[in-house]
């Protein structure tokens, strides 16, 4: 098995054993292939493309070929331990919806996404004038699949304008664990696990 | 890919099993439309070698014009098994792994009973005196011939097109039998647009004088006809309109020039003519009438009080789903349909839209996705 992305890793390392799961994005199925074999989780799995969904189906997961703006509706509420939303939150067209489903359909979520408040980002925009092109934001400005810009800061104050519990919050640089005081300055990405 | 490959059960003592086999089960079996039949043939072919503790048995359901050789070479073509790319050896569906079993639905002419059979109180055929069958009652049908055969839990139910409705009737009707069903190109339910060229095929086989009120078995001329013609409509449905294009285009058949005449100018004309005469060969026209009457019937949510995710209720079978993108019979939103109520009902699946340009018919051609997710989605299964 390859090494996890360093958000993933985070996120399979803090899953309860046995718990069943719910990955929104699940690309290939990586993550769930971890949470499987090492955690004897019960994973399953939405994604948007199609390739990805054979891939991961191909090796033995179950995965549902889905839209996270439009498909989240039809699971039962608390059918999940915990549904997952990796690096997918900034390209749903309606991200607040989705994290309230999320927040439904699992008794707690992990929510990782790129934050856009990273000082190379900011750096960019501020002396570059041009929107960031980095390595976690590859895209021009018109190609990214990145609709809903958010920084690590604006997501906080989501949480507590909708009075949602954080229970643990991890953030990196670099692959690297970074710190959470200054993580909307220093973070490239921000791992949060919620719950209702 | 030859019969030769695909060798019969080895469990060669017990007659039960093996190629071209038919069974008389007793009755009587009870009709969804109130009747019932006293007694009924199931011809079926099996592969590959049941486990000493049963548990490796899948069922592959065929479609409307399917029949039990899955993966071996039909009697009257001599063409290969319909699916000999999903069946057989080091193949998603492995005789080596799997005791693979294929039946012949009710209602049909390969050598399971439908119109052509006997009619024990008359001696002679049914015709249109045969009950009017439901997909249910094909799938009642298969599983008293697995009580024949001794299989109480099946592995997996494999079909597509209206073998797929057969799998997922399965996991509805019998969800204690089914550990998984594979359900490729195909719906929950008929649409209005698909009951309409049924209809279109089957008004073109009655309007053939030689059907006779289907009374046609002893006067040695068939409806061909007819049925050629419902063939040719079905046809189109089954492929699409860029695999069309590409295959024929607007090119003549063996001609310079347009004949200004009714003639097969087009090759695409010429195509179908040959697929509707080819067809008559092979099928019974009162079974084409019955076995489509019994697609327009599914709706499987109906027989549910209209919810479908309730004919799924509590089930511990787990499904996959496949479509395709170029399919326009059984378009991406029936399987989606589906899906959505498997996820309502908590129920564990899988569902991938597979790019084709082959349109209907992809799950029946080379397709190598397709074989992939099968075969990752039976392993699986296997390797719990």
């Amino acid at each position: 098995m390859s090494a996890l992305r360093p958000d993933l890793a985070i996120i399979a390392d803090h899953v309860a054993a046995g718990a069943s799961v719910l990955d929104v994005g699940c690309g290939d199925g990586g993550l769930m292939a971890a949470l499987r074999d090492t955690k004897q989780a019960r994973p399953r799995g939405i994604e948007i493309d199609g390739t990805n969904v054979a891939a991961a189906v191909a090796r033995g997961l179950s995965v549902v070929q889905g839209d996270a703006d439009t498909d989240l509706a039809d699971y039962p509420t608390d059918s999940f331990d915990y549904a997952i939303l990796s690096q997918t939150l900034q390209t749903t067209r309606a991200p607040d919806r989705v994290l309230d489903e999320l927040l439904r359909i699992g008794r707690r979520a992990f929510v990782s996404f790129p934050n856009f408040a990273h000082w190379r980002v900011r750096a960019s925009l501020l002396w570059g004038g041009r929107m960031p092109v980095t390595k976690n934001l590859p895209e021009q400005w018109y190609d990214t699949p990145n609709i809903h810009h958010l920084t690590v800061d604006d997501f906080r104050a989501f949480l507590r304008a909708r009075g949602i519990t954080t229970e643990g919050a991890w953030f990196l640089n670099r692959g690297r664990r970074t710190s959470a005081a200054a993580a909307n300055f220093r973070a490239e990405h921000a791992v949060f696990l919620l719950r209702r | 890919m030859t019969a030769a490959i695909v060798s019969a059960s080895t469990a060669i003592d017990d007659s039960r099993f093996g190629l071209a086999r038919t069974a008389r089960l007793s009755g009587p079996l009870a009709l969804d439309g109130g009747g019932s039949l006293a007694a009924i043939d199931i011809a079926y072919e099996t592969y590959g070698t049941l486990a000493p503790d049963k548990s490796n048995a899948i069922l592959i359901c065929h479609a409307l014009t399917g029949d039990q050789h899955v993966a071996s070479a039909h009697p009257i073509t001599g063409k290969p098994g319909w699916w000999s790319r999903m069946v057989g050896p080091g193949l998603p569906i492995d005789p080596d792994r799997h005791f693979i079993i294929s039946t012949n639905v009710l209602g049909s002419c390969m050598g399971s009973s439908g119109p052509a059979s006997l009619d024990p109180v008359t001696g002679l055929p049914y015709a249109m005196r045969f009950p009017v069958i439901t997909i249910r009652d094909m799938v009642r049908a298969q599983a008293l011939l697995l009580d024949h055969l001794g299989i109480a839990r099946l592995e997996a139910v494999v079909g597509g097109s209206m073998g797929g409705m057969q799998a997922l009737e399965w996991a509805a009707t019998f969800p204690d039998r089914v550990e998984a069903v594979v359900g490729i190109a195909t719906t929950a339910r008929h649409s209005a647009q698909n009951i309409a060229f049924n209809e279109v095929g089957r008004q073109a086989i009655m309007a053939d004088p030689n059907w006779r009120g289907g009374d046609y078995y002893a006067t040695g001329q068939a409806p061909t006809a007819g049925l050629a013609v419902a063939r040719m409509a079905a046809h189109i449905t089954y492929l699409s309109e860029a695999g069309l294009t590409g295959k024929f285009g607007r090119r003549l058949q063996a001609r310079e020039a347009k004949s200004f005449g009714f003639d097969a100018d087009f090759q695409v004309e010429s195509y179908l003519r040959h697929q509707g005469l080819a067809f008559t060969d092979r099928f019974d026209a009162n079974s084409y009438l019955y076995i489509t009457r019994a697609i327009d019937y599914f709706d499987l949510a109906e027989a549910h009080g209209g919810r479908l995710a309730d004919a799924f209720r509590d089930t511990r079978t787990r499904f996959c789903i496949v479509s395709f993108d170029t399919d326009w019979l059984y378009p991406t939103p029936e399987s989606r349909i589906i899906v959505h109520a498997l996820n309502a009902a908590g129920a564990e699946a899988s569902f991938v839209e597979i790019s084709s340009p082959y349109g209907h018919d992809a799950f029946l051609l080379d397709t190598p996705e397709l074989f992939r997710v099968v075969d990752g989605f039976l392993r699986a299964g296997e390797s719990r």
